[in-house]
């Protein structure tokens, strides 16, 4: 079989190295321990008869039970099955997967900021809060907004947070309104965000070029509609041109712009949505300023406005005090509230302000330019392997659809699956939802040329195989540890808890795992 | 794919069948292939008045979650409780899996949809075959 795996020679990658790993629970063995505790130098007691009616004995299952080495290898070992950006690009569209420069980790590790508490005076504090001033004043100059809250902790965070300024702006104008509009190419948070803070979702329709249909618009906005939620540039990658008239259509009746800044990577430097009539607007410093994104980052959805939404800001505010010292402003009667513990993912706003710092108004800029260079890159070397649907140009990143590998009954997944065959990250798959068989790449401006090679090399090698041997390509990956999962099967009928193999002894907190 | 000349189509991916002022409401087969493996489909409730062109409930495949759109107006009278358990029955035969049952405002309505031949000519051209 090794043989068939692949046609043509893979550049990247050969078979992974496949080590077997058991669950803890079932290399756990009774009574073992990764530590030991000196006697008791006062008196023992009877922490259920202390605990009285609090103790629980019930529901806490058998606990794995194992060494210390145990413990670092079964960790160690399912570390070296991760695929992360440090080894390895990550095309998927939308989610802006850069590098995370080492800098950034550097600065956040500073002990005066990693040790800081939250609840540290003020006057202690003044290290960590010029941190957030100049990262606020930085994202303002960048976005072109009038002010801005770094509490939101993700992107969707930062849209609810948004859609909250504008529903309590409406409000206080004495109409909340009861419609926000959704472009049938926007990211499913944004509907469901508009959802969760009250709103129906009324459902914008795009063009023939993948934009927002301006005739369509004018016809939906009326009174009752709050917002409009757009992401520009949209997930097809393309720039909406008539947005100044599309910020006018809302602002007539007023609506407000709210604009998803997932995809600010292609504006950095070159355009600001301040400018172009957006209200309020959410940015990811785990997408556009190179804060980690994979294993749960933590992200940070940082969300700029205009001074009109401003009295309506998450509380605390910070606030330059007349002495020149900062502090934050707890008095804010038409604040939405808090939306996050403390004042938001503070690590985040120190590795994205170093970013900001290190390359500079002219090196974000470059950064830009990079991530549309790539992307186009890409897009002229595999448009003709792939079916191209918008031909409007790209700007940070490109969709194609797999329509010609459909024919041999290969769809968007199975490539996606055969690519990490070839030692990449999956694209993004179907999605967005107006390209039928989606495939959504954006390199980002991280990618070398030579990396961009390697990527288009096994994009048309699984081009190729669709046509000679579309099984080899349904079937995919083949080189993985585990082959392909039932995904069907997983979301039908999900397995969420591990639960021992039947046992002869019944089990409980006393008798072990291992008397299965 | 197999679209029943005794059905109406909307051009959302629904169909419906007329019988008397009840109104039986599913997805397309077309619909089912494009979303691929189900694995949820959420339904109004019984009683719930649906507006033809307007949204009463969702599936999800394991690729995406679409919303339902309301072939007809009218009033919700029975929903197809088995989907709970077995939502796969929609890609087993799309056709012969209702979701919903309605109480039709005007049996007239359904003259507005497309004919099973006029769906096909449609879906056709959406796909660009």
């Amino acid at each position: 079989m090794e043989e068939t795996k692949f046609i043509g020679t893979p550049r990247k990658a050969t078979t992974h190295v496949s080590q077997n790993e058991g669950l803890m629970f079932e290399k756990s063995s009774a009574g073992k321990k990764g530590y030991r505790l000196p006697l008791l130098d006062v008196p023992a007691v009877d922490a259920a008869a202390l605990l009285g009616e609090a103790v629980r004995t019930d529901g806490l299952g058998v606990m794995p039970e194992l060494s210390e080495i145990e413990i670092i290898r079964h960790f160690t070992r399912l570390s070296t099955w991760n695929y992360a950006i440090d080894l390895g690009m990550y095309p998927l569209g939308s989610c802006t997967m850069k590098y995370n420069p080492r800098i950034n980790e550097a600065v956040a590790r500073l002990e005066g900021l990693a040790e800081a508490h939250p609840y540290q005076p003020e006057s202690l504090s003044q290290g960590a809060l010029g941190i957030m001033k100049m990262l606020s004043d930085a994202l303002i100059e960048i976005t072109g907004m009038d002010t801005i809250t770094l509490q939101p902790a993700a992107g969707a965070h930062g849209e609810f947070t948004g859609i909250l300024l504008t529903k309590a702006f409406h409000t206080a104008n004495g109409n909340p309104r009861t419609k926000v509009i959704v472009p049938d190419s926007a990211h499913g948070t944004n509907p469901a965000t508009a959802a969760v803070c009250g709103y129906q979702v009324a459902n914008l329709k795009s063009n023939a070029l993948g934009m927002v249909d301006l005739a369509e618009l004018e016809k939906m906005v009326d009174e009752d509609v709050a917002a409009l939620m757009l992401t520009n540039p949209s997930t097809i990658g393309v720039f909406e041109s008539d947005i100044h008239k599309i910020s006018d259509i809302l602002h007539a009746k007023g609506a407000l712009l709210y604009m998803d800044g997932a995809n600010m990577n292609a504006l950095v430097g070159k355009t600001r949505p301040g400018d172009f009539g957006a209200d309020v607007m959410h940015l990811n410093l785990h997408k556009t300023f190179s804060t980690p994104h994979g294993g749960g980052g933590p992200g940070s959805g940082p969300v700029a406005c205009k001074k009109i939404l401003e009295p309506f800001l998450p509380s605390p505010v910070l606030k330059t005090n007349p002495d020149g010292t900062l502090g934050f402003d707890y008095n804010r009667p038409q604040s939405v509230g808090r939306v996050r513990a403390w004042y938001g993912n503070f690590g985040m706003f120190v590795r994205a302000l170093a970013y900001i710092l290190a390359n500079g108004p002219d090196g974000l800029r470059q950064t830009t330019e990079d991530a549309v260079l790539n992307a186009n890159y890409l897009r002229s070397k595999l448009e003709g392997t792939f079916e191209l649907p918008y031909k409007t140009r790209s700007l940070h990143e490109v969709v194609f659809s797999d329509k010609l590998q459909a024919k041999n009954g290969v769809k968007t997944g199975d490539m996606g699956k055969r690519l990490i065959d070839y030692g990449f990250h999956p694209y993004t798959v179907s999605f967005p939802l107006v390209v039928n068989g989606a495939m959504m790449i954006e390199p980002t401006e991280s990618e070398s040329k030579e990396e961009l090679d390697l990527l288009v090399d096994a994009l048309t090698q699984v081009a190729r195989e669709a046509e000679e041997n579309p099984e080899l390509v349904k079937n995919a990956p083949h080189t993985t540890r585990l082959q392909r999962l039932d995904e069907t099967g997983a979301a039908r009928k999900p397995v969420l808890r591990w639960k021992a193999p039947v046992s002869s002894t019944e089990l409980t907190a006393n008798t072990a795992a291992k008397e299965w | 794919m197999a679209y029943p000349e005794t059905y109406k189509y909307a051009k959302s991916h629904e169909w419906v069948e007329v019988n008397g002022d009840t109104g039986t409401v599913g997805i397309t087969d077309y619909a089912q292939s494009s979303l691929g493996d189900i694995v949820f489909v959420e339904l109004p409730k019984v009683g719930q008045e649906i507006e033809s062109g307007s949204m009463f409930g969702s599936v999800e495949s394991v690729k995406a979650v679409s919303d339902l759109y309301a072939p007809v107006t009218g009033t919700v009278t029975e929903i197809n409780e088995a989907l709970n358990d077995t939502p796969e029955t929609i890609n087993t035969d799309a056709n012969a899996t209702w979701l919903i049952k309605v109480t039709l405002k005007n049996p007239d309505d359904v003259n507005a949809l497309l004919s099973a031949a006029d769906y096909e000519t449609f879906v056709n051209e959406e796909t660009g075959h």
